[in-house]
């Protein structure tokens, strides 16, 4: 089990966002986290990501609790990114991605050949060839989202972690988006957490499927026994109809209902 | 770079009395016979090399402070850095006169007390940028209040005082260079080497995080350099404006925003235009020399103007 949460309550000040989950994420799998607004997903990955601190229960990754590794050796193994960036920086594509290699140096360490190999790597999965000499500020949503994506893959983590990587991208751009966290997982074995709003992109890509509801465990397990119009009754107070596609077992949820009163 | 060594040489050259560049070179390389000799060794060069490590040290604090706060308003004025220096320093002159010499670790302790009190002040669970310029804000306004009541206080001492207040470089010696010197190296030195550090945090607290950068640390780090920088060069020559402000945002229009060249770039930038400006004040209305401080106000104004105007626009 690469990463573990045990009974785990989370809180800003007295508001508890999330309590007593407790949840297992499988290595070289993908897992998205579904729920509503509020309910404590990002603040769910957070805590995963050793953003924010539990106030109780353990988070273990690698079978030792995430508080006893150090910051940086934690950011070897694992890269978090999270939905809004606080600043587009005014550096180019590649400087912004060579900063994904900080954690695998010593203090004044400078970058070698191999550092600018893996760099050269993440731009080529990202497809970023065009515009690692483009300003990080100048690029359209898409193109900056795969550039912070680029970023994380130069940590070369073991898992990545993603706070709704396709808000405020057109539907092209959440596909490209999609299929590349796709591609980073089958190719590259990595194991993917991430928080999504959209429950058929969820549906398309997740081996492990987690519903929260205010701050709860409601459901976690394959997309398909997950996805239900009793889920989407109890936790979105929406009706659905849903198709399960009898070759591939895909689903695809449509003619979304917002169930009144 | 080439810019820096010509300020130096033009604010050894002008003044009162106007010396030759070749007259210039060969004091410096230990001529003592020249006729010059006493003015530039005495009087220009200490001078300027107090100008030299005072445009240093308020460059490197003030960028240092905008990678900080993340906000390109931010300089060690705005934050209250500044005037807990100011205060402390007016304090010494007006109430205790005789102390005086003692000026440069008061004002030193007062700056570094001022951050800390901010930092404490915008503390919950964590600091952001945005509450620490608010509690700066606040601070800087109740401390100049309390140099302005000093300054009611004590009207008659109020000579000495008015000076320090505005940025002097005038009747600086030996002395001052040697007090600064070592702030100046040792802040320097730490700022150059956590350059790559403050390029990280300037990504976002969460970002930095997940760099494995401990970015609450870092922000104490950056803020406690950055004090002692602008700490060292006000005590030396008083509260002296815009110079953190102006000179970080024009080398980062000329060099980008990687701290790594970043700093060194300000620091040079912050000599030319401290020296500039020195001769400027010193030449321009001869025989009555203008504080730099006030040249540089005169600058620094429009020039803060036109930085808000353009941010606007774009």
């Amino acid at each position: 089990m690469t990463l573990e949460a045990r009974d785990v309550h989370i809180g800003y000040r007295d508001h508890k966002v999330v309590s007593a989950l407790t949840l297992q994420f499988e290595a070289g799998k993908i897992h998205s986290i579904l729920g509503p607004n509020g309910c404590g997903k990002s603040t769910l990955l957070k805590a995963l990501g050793k953003q924010i601190q539990a106030a109780y229960g353990t988070i273990l990754f690698k079978n030792s609790d995430i508080n006893k590794w150090s910051r940086k050796a934690f950011a070897r193994e694992l890269a978090f990114l999270m939905q809004v960036h606080e600043s587009n920086p005014e550096v180019t594509v590649r400087q912004l991605i060579e900063y994904g290699r900080f954690p695998h140096k010593k203090k004044f360490e400078r970058l070698n050949q191999e550092d600018q190999a893996i760099v050269d790597q993440a731009i080529t999965l990202t497809h970023l060839a065009d515009l690692t000499e483009r300003t990080v500020d100048s690029l359209s949503g898409g193109e900056r989202q795969r550039a912070w994506i680029a970023m994380a893959l130069a940590q070369q983590p073991g898992i990545l972690l993603l706070d709704e990587p396709t808000s405020y991208l057109d539907i092209h751009h959440q596909l490209e988006i999609i299929e590349l966290i796709k591609r980073l997982n089958v190719e590259r074995g990595i194991t993917i957490v991430l928080v999504l709003h959209d429950i058929n992109q969820a549906a398309m890509i997740s081996d492990q499927i987690i519903v929260l509801q205010s701050g709860r465990l409601y459901d976690c397990g394959l997309p398909r026994n997950v996805i239900t119009q009793k889920m989407l009754r109890d936790v979105f107070n929406v009706d659905a109809e849903i198709k399960v596609s009898s070759e591939s077992e895909a689903i695809s949820v449509y003619d979304f209902r917002l169930i009144k009163g | 770079m080439i810019l820096a060594l010509l300020s130096v040489v033009i604010s050894l050259g002008f003044g009162a009395v106007s010396v030759d560049v070749r007259s210039i070179l060969s004091i410096l390389f230990g001529n003592a016979s020249s006729d010059y000799y006493s003015i530039i060794w005495n009087i220009r060069l200490p001078r300027t090399l107090v100008a030299v490590f005072v445009g240093i040290n308020l460059a490197l604090s003030g960028a240092l402070l905008q990678g900080v706060m993340r906000n390109p308003m931010a300089d060690p004025h705005i934050i209250g850095v500044s005037s807990g220096a100011g205060l402390f320093g007016t304090a010494m002159l007006l109430v205790f006169p005789a102390f005086s010499h003692l000026l440069v670790p008061v004002a030193f302790i007062g700056a570094l007390a001022s951050a800390l009190l901010i930092y404490m002040l915008a503390w919950d669970k964590g600091v952001s940028p945005m509450r620490i310029i608010l509690a700066g804000v606040a601070a800087s306004a109740f401390l100049n209040s309390g140099v302005s009541a000093l300054y009611t206080f004590y009207s008659d001492r109020i000579q000495g005082a008015v000076s320090f207040m505005v940025g002097n470089l005038s009747a600086k010696s030996w002395g001052h260079v040697e007090i600064i010197i070592p702030y100046s190296i040792i802040g320097v030195i730490l700022a150059l080497l956590s350059a790559q550090r403050m390029n990280v945090l300037l990504l976002g607290d969460a970002e930095s995080k997940s760099l494995g950068l401990n970015a609450e640390g870092y922000r104490l780090w950056f803020i406690a350099i950055s004090a002692l920088l602008a700490a060292s060069a006000i005590s030396i020559v008083g509260l002296l404006g815009f110079v953190g402000l102006i000179v970080p945002h024009a080398a980062r229009l000329i060099v980008g925003n990687d701290y790594r060249i970043l700093l060194p770039a300000s620091a040079l930038l912050g000599v030319a235009v401290l020296c500039l400006s020195d001769t400027i004040g010193r030449v321009a209305f001869a025989p009555i020399e203008l504080p730099v401080g006030i040249i540089m106000g005169v600058i620094g104004a429009p020039f803060f103007l036109y930085l808000l105007r353009k941010k606007r626009t774009t």
